[in-house]
């Protein structure tokens, strides 16, 4: 097992965090299939989400328990193919491989059965212990589309299970058929392709013999005859005179078709999906003979109307915004007049160490609390709605446009959108992004985007003491800056863009759980990095600071903050606090200053200009290291650095510039 | 009748008819910077020849046969546009009046390894179509493979659009795409595979994504990549 070594390192058994459980089981599929509602429906609320080991793809896996039986339930990310080398392709295949799962649940979409199966036979290929859920059966009849699922297992030789998992229809035939499948575990009929590759695989897998690999024999042959890069590495560093041989055979192939060979594989098996489903659906043909218009139809006419599209767009993350503040600053003062009875909220500055660090740790927790809670939470709960419901996508389609100025695609408003809210979440997401440079570039420009934590700055300094037209210009200045910058970076980094290819899935009513979900997931990674650095750095700060390590700060900085800037030499140091927790500026300003007034120590001019530069100097702490596990400290601190100067510049000219008229 | 100047006419007559409907025998004439005689002289010639329809006073359409000509001359005339301004870095002004001159000298042979070296591309330098060539592939590496191996080439008998000019009504079915190989397999792994219905549903404003419907679903699918899906709309109706 030589190339596999690594991957045994970081493989299987103790890995798994439900304990005691008889079998496991994973759930594959394309996206938009209701692969997570299936999921939902099968292990209830209890899930635990993990990063699979090295690689930032995530898995999310709960406990089914049916008759007596614990099962441990996998959900493998949407997929369309094992063929394009994406982050998500490899690990769901990695850990069908290594894993061995006693059963993986393929979920299809019974009205796009061709695209699915497409995936399937491949599925067989790599898993043989598999089973059908023909999903969304209900949306399918209502378009005309009869599925005989019947016949679909007898023309598979596998398990095939009608479901509705949002309505819960069909769960526990699914569920006793995975036990049915665990116990017996059958070995399916291969499904050929056409003659010539045929002949090819099996020349490959005779001269397999001695190699071994985690996969199964026919499928490492399929995809050395591909040229897969990793199951070509895996098995050339233990004979590469296969590799070679695959290598001529994928070149007769291509002489024969013309098209490279991956093209050939995927029409061979879209003519086997066509074959199977042309027997096993049925299509009725509305008696008008016209097929009625569907409810994604009329809502699309509005939602991609060249108008009232992009005022639809608008509205929708507008109000998301503005209503996520509006219901955010009640919560907020709500709960920190709630906290602040445990213990002062302000930063201590003098006393005993142990206070300091007590003080500043509790801060911290505050800060989390009140920012996560009352902003955060309700802001991806929201975005979660508009994002299941299947109208993030048709954002994407609108704004496409405007986002290959940026060189990037419709796409990168995902995660753009969520940096309102906050941006660790908002980094990892930049994952959706097909090519390294789109998903840097776009990560970049997240770290520009105002969060909630930054909003609150804006608010409490421009808002509150200037007026809230100039709060709403930065937020506009903002996006402009965004398109420049993001123009310039586009050009400067090296690297390929990828256009936008992306299904539109039909609208639905949003499934409660899957939301719930979705939220949960974005809001953990905060739980788990931003608390930690909320707490820990503002303890350590603050600590710093008391014992006057930090005073000399305010000199070293004051030809920047004073001359350059126009500011007062105190904020020196609040902008280092603000590295750790953004808002935590304005908590030490105040403390500083020994007042909340700020209009009565600062200028507008000089209000505005520390709200821009601290909506842009740094990402923050947790912010950073997060760009540091995408990315690599090299490119995170990069981006660091290249802020803080931009911060620099662009408040420089904007406090010069505001002084001539204010 | 000087084979050059055949093309020439044909394509300026290919021009004006995109644009107006018919070429008037005026505005050819003074497109080419001739007397409207000689003009009215070429057209009867070229409609003799089966390469237009020329109705007196009213101006000349192309025949299919003027049409594919005209076509295979642009897409020279643009690919060398894009070899002088890429490649040998000549001013974007300049190329229009070069490209006239070697559009007609060029054989079939330096066309095809022009687009396989410049990597095929969809537009020339001033933003106009390039129409796919005439050759029986499927996609650019099989054009590849072919030059590569020295395969005698097979030609493409039928008429090929870009799915952005199919009309809402109309299907094709998938015959060329042009581009990137991944590219090509990430759109045939969501079942964009050669001989493929698909129709497009809905263009978005401003060039933005093209919604294709195929095998059930729906896509969207950038306008550039778009655009160098190529399908053969013969026998399927619009």
């Amino acid at each position: 097992m030589n190339g596999c070594d690594e991957c045994n390192k970081r493989s299987p058994i103790d890995r798994s965090k439900i304990k005691n459980t008889e079998f496991t089981i994973a759930l594959a599929g394309n996206a938009n299939v209701g692969k997570s509602a299936t999921f939902n429906q099968l292990t209830g609320v209890d899930q635990i989400i993990g990063n699979w080991p090295g690689k930032t793809v995530e898995l999310a896996e709960g406990l089914l328990q049916y008759k007596g039986h614990r099962i441990r339930v996998i959900d493998l990310p949407g997929i369309y193919s094992f063929t394009t080398y994406s982050m998500e392709e490899l690990v769901s295949r990695e850990f069908i491989a290594l894993e061995h799962p006693d059963a993986v649940i393929n979920v299809v979409d019974a009205s796009a059965l061709e695209r699915n199966l497409f995936f399937t036979i491949q599925l067989i290929e790599l898993a043989p212990s598999l089973l059908i859920a023909v999903n969304q059966i209900d949306l399918a009849e209502k378009k005309g589309i009869t599925v005989d699922t019947k016949k679909l297992s007898e023309l598979l030789g596998i398990p095939v299970v009608p479901t509705v998992a949002i309505k819960g229809k069909g769960i526990s035939s699914l569920t006793d058929a995975i036990l049915n499948l665990v116990s017996a575990s059958p070995v399916p009929p291969v499904l050929q392709y056409g003659k010539e590759v045929e002949e090819r695989i099996a020349q490959i897998i005779s001269q397999l013999g001695a190699v071994k690999t985690a996969y199964p024999v026919r499928w490492t042959a399929i995809k050395l005859l591909e040229r897969d890069p990793e199951i070509v590495k895996i098995v050339g560093a233990q004979n590469s005179q296969v590799v070679e041989t695959a290598d001529t055979l994928a070149k007769e192939i291509e002489t024969m078709h013309g098209e490279p060979v991956c093209v050939v594989m995927s029409a061979e098996r879209y003519l086997i999906a066509d074959r199977i489903v042309s027997e096993v659906i049925k299509i009725r043909t509305p008696v008008d003979g016209k097929p009625k218009k569907s409810l994604t139809d009329w809502l699309d006419q509005v939602a991609l109307h060249p108008i009232l599209g992009y005022l639809t767009v608008i509205a929708v993350i507008g109000g998301l915004l503005v209503w996520t503040f509006l219901i955010g600053a009640q919560i907020s003062s709500f709960l920190t007049s709630f906290l602040s009875h445990f213990e002062r909220y302000e930063p201590v500055i003098n006393g005993s160490l142990l206070n300091i660090l007590w003080n500043g740790a509790f801060s911290g927790f505050v800060a989390g609390v009140t920012l996560i809670i009352p902003y955060v939470l309700p802001f991806y709960l929201i975005l979660a709605v508009i994002e299941d419901s299947g109208y993030l996508t048709r954002i994407s389609v609108m704004l496409d446009r405007g986002m290959h100025k940026l060189g990037l695609h419709g796409k990168a408003i995902i995660p753009l959108i969520l940096g309102y809210g906050c941006s660790v979440p908002a980094c990892m997401s930049c994952r959706i992004m097909e090519s390294p440079k789109q998903k840097l570039l776009t990560a970049f420009l997240v770290t520009l985007v105002p969060c909630t934590a930054r909003t609150i700055v804006i608010l409490g300094l421009v808002a509150t003491f200037v007026n809230i037209w100039w709060a709403l210009a930065l937020y506009a200045f903002d996006i402009i800056l965004i398109i420049v910058v993001g123009r310039i970076a586009f050009k400067a980094v090296p690297g390929e863009s990828v256009g936008l290819i992306m299904e539109m899935p039909d609208y639905h009513v949003p499934s409660l759980s899957v939301i719930l979900k979705q939220t949960w997931a974005r809001t953990r990674s905060l739980i788990w990095i931003v608390f930690p650095a909320y707490i820990v750095g503002s303890a350590v700060l603050q600590a710093f600071y008391a014992a006057g390590l930090l005073n000399p700060v305010n000199t070293w900085l004051s030809p920047i903050t004073t001359l350059w800037l126009g500011l007062p030499a105190v904020v020196g140091i609040t902008l280092i606090f603000g590295i750790v927790r953004k808002e935590l500026t304005i908590l030490t300003l105040a403390v500083l200053l020994g007042t909340t007034n700020f209009a009565s120590v600062m200028t507008p001019v000089q209000l505005i200009v520390l709200a821009l530069v601290t909506m842009l100097y740094i990402p923050c702490i947790s912010t950073i290291l997060v760009l540091a596990s995408e990315f690599g400290w090299r490119k995170s601190l990069s981006i660091t650095g290249i802020e803080i100067v931009l911060a620099l510049i662009v408040g420089g000219i904007m406090y010069r510039v505001l002084s001539l008229f204010m | 009748m000087a084979q050059e100047q055949v093309e020439e006419y044909l394509e300026t007559i290919y021009d004006i008819e995109t644009k107006d409907g018919t070429a008037k025998t005026t505005a050819i004439a003074k497109c080419l910077n001739v007397a409207p005689a000689s003009v009215t002289e070429v057209l009867k010639s070229l409609s003799e020849k089966g390469f237009v329809q020329h109705e007196p006073y009213r101006g000349a359409t192309l025949t299919e046969n003027g049409k594919k000509i005209a076509e295979k001359i642009k897409r020279r005339h643009r690919l060398l546009e894009v070899f002088l301004t890429n490649v040998l870095r000549i001013s974007r002004e300049k190329v229009h009046a070069e490209a006239c001159k070697m559009e007609h000298t060029i054989s079939n042979e330096t066309e095809n390894a022009l687009c396989r070296m410049l990597d095929a591309p969809a537009r020339c330098p001033h933003g106009s179509p390039i129409f796919p060539c005439n050759k029986g592939v499927a996609n650019c590496a099989e054009c590849q493979a072919i030059a590569d191996t020295g395969t005698s080439e097979t030609l493409r008998h039928k008429k090929v659009i870009p799915i952005t000019d199919l009309n809402p009504t109309q299907e094709g079915q998938i015959a060329f795409i042009r581009g990137d190989c991944k590219v090509v397999q990430r759109l045939s792994d969501l079942g964009l595979t050669l001989g493929t219905n698909v129709s497009v549903t809905r263009k978005t404003p401003l060039n933005g994504p093209v919604e294709v419907f195929v095998r059930r679903t729906k896509l969207a699918i950038d306008h550039a990549i778009a655009e160098n899906i190529f399908v053969d709309t013969a026998g399927t109706g619009g």
